[in-house]
C-alpha cells in the first residue's frame, strides 16, 4: 500500500516536472519569439559599409581638353607624333576627408582644313564664329587651339586668350621641348576655365574646417534644385514719393537671358513685390557736411531683420529664396548713402548679405521736389538698378572673377552675362558640393540609426537610401569620364534621395518610448509569469544534480 | 544675418535694347471701409473691410509681380490654381438675439473653403498642400484639415463670384471649432494690407483692444470678378475683413457711450495713400428715430440711407481721403454721446482672474410691477490643476450664492417709530421712510460638478488586465505542475494538539 502510494507520488511527480519543463520550453520557444517579433521595431537593411565607403572616396574630376595644333605652332618632327594623349593629374589639397584629384586629359591633335581657315583669319571674334558652327562640345569639355609663335590672331604681347564659349587659344613655341612648355600653358588655361582649388574650397566651404577667409567662401547661396528669386520695391514713405519701376521690362530683358543661361544649374523663379511702410531697422546718421544721411558698414547687418519680416515667405516652393530689395529712403532721411569701412560712401549705394541677396539704396533726385507737390512720382532707372542686381546675382551664385594667367586676353561676356564655361565651372563646383552633402547625410543617417535601435527604417527609406548611394556612386563615376552634365544631374539625384531618408517622417514614430516606460508596462505581466517557471526550472535543475550526484556517493 | 558687406567692384556690361516704356495706369487698387454699429445690447459692432482689386490673369505662368495684392496670397492662387477662397478665424458667437443680424457672420474657430480651377486633377492633394501652406502664412493649425474633417457640399457654398460652371468636385470645406484666434493669427493678416498698420483704417487694428473683444472674426476672401461692365475679362478680388463687438459695459463704465479712442485706444492719423476710398460710417438709426437721443461728434459731412438686412439704417458717413477730415485737428476721434442715457439702472461687472479674483456682477435695476426678471449667467466648466483638486473632487465645487438687495413697497404705511424704542428685531436695518421695507435675499449656492480627470488610467488598465492574466496563470500553473498526493489525515484535530502540548508541559507521554 505505500509503495503503492509510493509509485503514485513519484509518477506524480515526475509529471508535474514534465508540466513545468513544458512550461519553460513553450514560454522560451513560442512566448519570447512571439513578443520579440510583436514589439521589434521593423529596420530594413541599409548599405552600411557601403556607406562608410563614401567617406574614403576618391574624387577625380576629368577634364577633357582637345588641343588642336595648327600648321606652324611646334617644329615639323614633333607634328610627326601627333596624335597621342598626354594626361595631367594634380591633386588638390584640401583638408576633407574626400581626396579630391583633378586629371587634365589632353587629346593632342592637327588641326583641320576648315580650322586652319579659321585661324588664319584677321581676329579672334571672326575665328570664334567660324570655328562656333560644326559642332557642339559636351559640357566641362575644353578645346584649345595652339596657333604659330607668330600669328597675328593675338595682340603680340599676349600668349592665351581665353573665349566666351568652350574655347581657347594658345600661341605655340618652335622649340625642342614645345610640347612641354606648351603643356604647361594648356594647363593653366584650361585650370582658368574649369577647375581651381578657390573654386572647390568655396563649394566645400561648409564641410571644410573654419578659416579665416570661410566667410567669404560662404557668400554663395548652398546647391540646390532650385532658386526663387524676389525683386522687392521698398516704398517706407508713399505720401511723399509715388514710386513706379518697370521691373517686368527689366526682368524680360536683363534677368531672364542670365537665368536662361545658368538654367542648367537649377530652376529658377522671378518675382516681385511692392512693399509700402517698409521700413530699415536702423535710423541713418546725418553728415552736416554734405548734408545727407548715411548708414555706416557695422549697422548694415541690423538692416535686413526688420524688413525681412514684411517680405513674406515664399509660399509656394521650398526653395531657397534671394532677395533683393530697392529702397527709396524715406523723404526724411534723403539721401541716403551707404557708407564702407573708411567713412567714404560705396559707389553703387548697395550692398550684399550671404545667402541672403542684396540690397540697394536709391535715392530720389532732389530736383524733383522743387516742382510738384507730394507725393512725387519717381520712375526707377531699372538700367542702373539691374546693373547691381545682376553683379550681385553673380556673386551669390558663385560666379567669381576668374583667375587668369599671365599675358592671358579674356574676351568680353557674352549678352547673357555669364560665359559659357563659368557655367561648367559652376557645375563641376556644385557636383563636388552635392557630393560632399550627400555623402554628409548617409553617414549621419547612418551613425544616427546605428546609435538609436529605436528608429524604425521603412522599406521606402531604405530604397532612398540605397537610391542615393548608388547616385553618389555614379556621380563619381561620371566625373571620373569627364561626363559633367550627367554627373551634374546624379549628385542632383544624391541630394534629393538622401535628404528625402534623412527627413522621412517615419523616423520619429517610435522615438519617443524610453526603455523605462517600456519596462513599467512589461513588468507587471512579466514578472508573475516568469518567477514560478524560473523557481520552478532552479528547483528540477538542483533535484537532477542531486540525483547525479547520489550513484557517485553510493559507489 | 549674417554679415553683410558693400558691393564695391563691378565689371559687367548690360547689353540688350534700351529705352522706356510708358507706365501703364494703376492695375490695381485698394479700398478700406469701416462700418461701426451700436447695438441693440448696447454693444459697438465695429467692422473693417479692405479690399485690393487687381486687374490681372493669375492663373498664368512664369514672372508675376505684385504691387498692391499680397504676393504670398497671388503665388497661392497661382500655384494651386484657384478660382475662390474663403478663410476664416473667429473667437465667440455671433449672438443674433442680442445683436442683430450681423454683415457676415463666420463659425467660431477656424473655417476654409475653397473653389479650384476644374483644370486641377487631384482636388485631394492640392487641398492638402494649401491648407498646409495656409497654415504656415497664418499660424494657424489648419494643418490638422484632412479627409476626416474635410466634406464636399453639393447645395450650398456655390462660388461667390464669377463663375462658369459649379461642379462641385472642385469644392473643399473644412471648419475647425477648436481653434482658438490670437495676436499670432492677426499679425500675418496684417501684413497683407498694402498699408500694413501704418496708415488708414488700420492704425485702429491693435491687438490687446481687438482680443479683448466679445466677438472677434477676421476673414479673408479671394474670388474673381468682372473687370468692367461687359465683363471681358477677370479681376482678383481680395476681402479681408476683421469684425469686432465691444463690450460696452466693461469699456465704458456702464454707459453706451463710444469713441475710437475709447475702442481700439487709437485715434485715426492720416489716410493710406494707396487707398482709392477710405471711409467710416457710422450707424446713426437711432438717431432719428427717438428724438435726439444721441450725437455724433465731429459732425459727419454726409450721410447715407439704404435698406441693410431687411432695415432702413442711416449711416453718418466720414471720409478720410477728403482733406479737412484730419487736417483740421490732426486726428479723427468719433465719439458718440447719449444724450439722455436710458434707464437701465447701474451696473458694474468686474471680470475674474484666475487664481486671484473672483467675478463680480453687480446689476441695480427697477422692476416694473407684476414682472418676472430673470438673471442669468452662462460660466465654463473647465479642468483645475490636478493639485488643485479637493480630496473629494466628485463631489462638486460650490458657486456661491447671489445676494439681492431690494426696497421692498410696504402694503401699509408703517409709523415712524423711535429707533432706540422700537424692539430689536424690527430695528436692524435703518429704514428711511414708512413706505419702503428694506429685505436682502440670498439664492441657493449652486453645486457644480467639474470633469475629474484620471490620469493614470492607462497605467492601471494595463495594470489591472496583467494582475489577471498572472493570477489565472499562477493557478493554472499551480495545478498543472505540483505534485498531489494524499496525505495520511492526522489524527484528532486542534483538541488532540493542545492536550499534547499541555501533557508535554506536565511531562506526561502524548496520547
Amino acid at each position: 500500500m505505500a509503495a503503492a502510494g509510493a509509485a503514485a507520488t513519484d509518477l506524480e511527480v515526475a509529471r508535474g516536472r514534465r508540466a513545468a519543463l513544458f512550461f519553460a520550453a513553450v514560454a522560451i520557444v513560442l512566448g519570447l519569439p512571439l513578443w520579440w517579433k510583436t514589439t521589434e521595431t521593423y529596420r530594413a537593411s541599409l548599405p552600411y559599409s557601403q556607406i562608410s565607403g563614401l567617406n574614403a572616396l576618391q574624387l577625380r574630376l576629368m577634364v577633357p581638353v582637345t588641343v588642336v595644333f595648327t600648321r606652324e605652332s611646334v617644329p615639323l618632327d614633333d607634328q610627326e607624333k601627333l596624335p597621342f594623349t598626354v594626361v595631367h593629374e594634380r591633386e588638390i589639397p584640401l583638408k576633407y576627408k574626400m581626396k579630391i584629384k583633378c586629371r587634365f586629359q589632353k587629346a593632342y591633335r592637327r588641326a583641320l582644313d576648315h580650322e586652319e581657315e579659321a585661324l588664319s583669319s584677321g581676329s579672334v571674334q571672326e575665328a570664334e564664329a567660324m570655328l562656333d558652327e560644326p559642332q557642339e562640345q559636351a559640357e566641362g569639355s575644353l578645346t584649345v587651339y595652339v596657333i604659330s609663335e607668330h600669328s597675328s590672331l593675338l595682340p603680340q604681347d599676349m600668349m592665351s586668350y581665353i573665349g566666351p564659349k568652350r574655347t581657347a587659344v594658345v600661341r605655340g613655341i618652335m622649340h625642342r621641348e614645345a610640347f612641354n612648355i606648351i603643356g604647361r600653358r594648356i594647363v593653366q588655361v584650361a585650370q582658368a576655365m574649369s577647375l581651381t582649388e578657390d573654386v572647390l574650397a568655396a563649394a566645400l566651404a561648409d564641410h571644410l574646417p573654419e578659416d579665416k577667409w570661410s566667410a567669404e567662401k560662404r557668400r554663395p547661396l548652398k546647391s540646390s534644385l532650385g532658386y526663387e528669386i524676389t525683386f522687392s520695391l521698398l516704398n517706407p514713405d508713399p505720401k511723399s514719393h509715388d514710386v513706379h519701376w518697370d521691373i517686368e521690362g527689366a526682368v524680360r530683358r536683363y534677368v531672364q537671358p542670365f537665368l536662361n543661361a545658368l538654367s542648367a544649374a537649377g530652376n529658377f523663379s522671378v518675382d516681385s513685390q511692392i512693399l509700402y511702410y517698409a521700413m530699415l531697422g536702423v535710423n541713418p546718421r546725418f553728415d552736416s557736411a554734405s548734408s545727407s544721411y548715411y548708414l555706416d558698414m557695422h549697422s548694415l547687418p541690423h538692416v535686413i531683420n526688420p524688413v525681412e519680416s514684411r517680405l513674406g515667405s515664399s509660399a509656394a516652393s521650398l526653395y531657397p529664396v534671394l532677395n533683393f530689395l530697392l529702397y527709396v529712403p524715406e523723404l526724411a532721411h534723403s539721401p541716403l548713402y551707404i557708407q564702407d569701412k573708411d567713412g567714404a560712401p560705396v559707389a553703387t549705394n548697395a550692398f550684399h548679405s550671404p545667402r541672403w541677396g542684396g540690397i540697394m539704396v536709391y535715392n530720389v533726385d532732389s530736383k524733383t521736389y522743387n516742382a510738384s507737390v507730394l507725393p512725387v512720382r519717381v520712375e526707377v532707372d531699372m538700367v542702373r538698378v539691374m546693373e547691381v542686381f545682376l553683379a550681385q546675382l553673380r556673386l551669390l551664385f558663385g560666379i567669381a572673377q576668374p583667375q587668369v594667367p599671365p599675358k592671358c586676353l579674356l574676351s568680353g561676356p557674352k549678352s547673357e552675362g555669364l560665359m559659357t564655361w563659368e557655367l561648367d565651372r559652376l557645375l563641376w563646383a556644385r557636383s563636388v558640393e552635392n557630393l560632399a552633402t550627400a555623402t554628409t547625410t548617409l553617414t549621419s543617417l547612418a551613425q544616427l540609426l546605428g546609435k538609436i535601435s529605436n528608429i524604425v527604417i521603412k522599406d521606402d527609406v531604405a530604397s532612398e537610401v540605397y537610391k542615393a548611394v548608388a547616385a553618389v556612386q555614379k556621380s563619381a563615376e561620371e566625373l571620373a569620364s569627364g561626363h559633367l552634365a550627367s554627373a551634374f544631374v546624379a549628385s542632383q539625384e544624391a541630394v534629393t534621395s538622401s535628404e528625402l531618408a534623412f527627413f522621412d517622417p517615419s523616423l520619429l514614430h517610435l522615438l519617443y518610448f524610453p526603455d523605462d516606460q517600456k519596462f513599467a508596462i512589461y513588468i507587471p505581466l512579466f514578472l508573475p509569469m516568469a518567477v514560478p517557471i524560473l523557481l520552478s526550472l532552479v528547483k528540477i535543475f538542483l533535484e537532477t544534480r542531486k540525483s547525479w550526484r547520489k550513484p557517485e556517493k553510493t559507489d | 544675418m549674417a554679415a553683410a558687406m558693400p558691393l564695391s567692384l563691378l565689371v559687367l556690361l548690360l547689353l540688350g535694347p534700351g529705352g522706356w516704356c510708358l507706365a501703364e495706369p494703376p492695375r490695381d487698387s485698394l479700398r478700406e471701409e469701416l462700418v461701426i454699429t451700436p447695438l441693440p445690447s448696447g454693444d459697438v459692432a465695429a467692422t473693417f473691410q479692405f479690399r485690393t482689386r487687381w486687374d490681372s490673369e493669375l492663373q498664368r505662368e512664369g514672372v508675376s509681380h505684385y504691387r498692391l495684392f499680397p504676393k504670398a496670397l497671388g503665388q497661392l492662387i497661382s500655384k494651386y490654381s484657384l478660382r475662390e477662397l474663403h478663410l476664416s478665424f473667429t473667437q465667440g458667437f455671433w449672438r443674433t438675439r442680442y445683436w442683430g443680424p450681423p454683415f457676415l457672420q463666420a463659425p467660431s474657430g477656424a473655417e476654409l473653403w475653397v473653389w479650384f480651377q476644374d483644370t486641377v486633377t487631384d482636388v485631394d492633394k492640392s487641398w492638402k498642400e494649401l491648407s498646409n501652406v495656409l497654415s504656415g502664412i497664418f499660424c494657424a493649425s489648419l494643418n490638422f484639415i484632412d479627409s476626416t474633417n474635410t466634406v464636399t457640399p453639393t447645395a450650398s457654398f456655390k462660388p461667390l463670384g464669377l463663375a462658369n460652371d459649379t461642379d462641385h468636385y472642385f469644392l473643399r470645406y473644412a471648419v475647425l471649432p477648436r481653434e482658438v484666434v490670437c495676436t499670432e493669427n492677426l499679425t500675418p493678416w496684417k501684413k497683407l494690407l498694402p498699408c500694413s498698420s501704418k496708415a488708414g483704417l488700420s492704425v485702429l487694428l491693435k491687438a490687446d483692444r481687438l482680443f479683448h473683444t466679445s466677438y472677434h472674426s477676421q476673414a479673408v476672401h479671394i474670388r474673381p470678378v468682372c473687370r468692367n461692365a461687359r465683363c471681358t475679362s477677370i479681376s482678383w478680388e481680395l476681402r479681408q475683413t476683421l469684425s469686432v463687438v465691444f463690450d460696452a459695459f466693461i469699456t465704458g463704465q456702464g454707459k453706451k457711450d463710444w469713441s475710437l479712442f475709447r475702442m481700439f485706444s487709437r485715434t485715426l492719423t492720416e489716410p493710406c495713400p494707396l487707398a482709392s476710398e477710405s471711409r467710416v460710417y457710422v450707424d446713426i438709426t437711432t438717431y432719428n428715430q427717438d428724438n435726439e437721443t444721441l450725437e455724433v461728434h465731429p459732425p459727419p459731412t454726409t450721410t447715407y440711407q439704404d435698406v441693410i438686412l431687411g432695415a432702413r439704417k442711416t449711416y453718418a458717413i466720414y471720409d478720410l481721403l477728403d482733406t479737412a477730415m484730419i487736417n483740421n485737428s490732426r486726428n479723427l476721434n468719433i465719439q458718440l454721446k447719449w444724450k439722455r442715457p436710458p434707464e437701465n439702472g447701474y451696473i458694474h461687472y468686474q471680470p475674474a482672474q484666475d487664481r486671484l479674483q473672483p467675478h463680480l456682477l453687480e446689476m441695480l435695476i427697477q422692476l416694473p410691477a407684476n414682472s418676472v426678471t430673470k438673471v442669468s449667467i452662462q460660466f465654463e466648466r473647465a479642468l483645475l490643476k490636478w493639485t488643485e483638486y479637493t480630496p473629494d473632487p466628485n463631489h462638486g465645487f460650490y458657486v456661491s450664492p447671489s445676494v439681492l438687495s431690494a426696497l421692498v413697497p410696504s402694503m401699509v404705511a408703517a409709523k415712524p417709530v423711535d429707533w432706540e424704542e422700537s424692539p430689536l428685531f424690527n430695528s436692524l436695518f435703518p429704514v428711511s421712510d414708512g413706505s419702503n421695507y428694506f429685505v436682502r435675499l440670498y439664492t441657493e449656492p449652486l453645486l457644480v460638478n467639474l470633469p475629474t480627470p484620471d490620469f493614470s488610467m492607462p497605467y492601471n488598465v494595463i495594470c489591472l488586465t496583467c494582475t489577471v492574466v498572472a493570477v489565472c496563470y499562477g493557478s493554472f500553473y499551480n495545478l498543472l505542475t505540483r505534485t498531489f498526493h494524499i496525505e495520511e489525515p492526522r489524527t484528532g484535530g486542534l483538541a488532540k494538539r493542545l492536550a499534547n502540548l499541555i501533557r508535554r508541559a506536565r511531562g506526561v507521554p502524548p496520547l
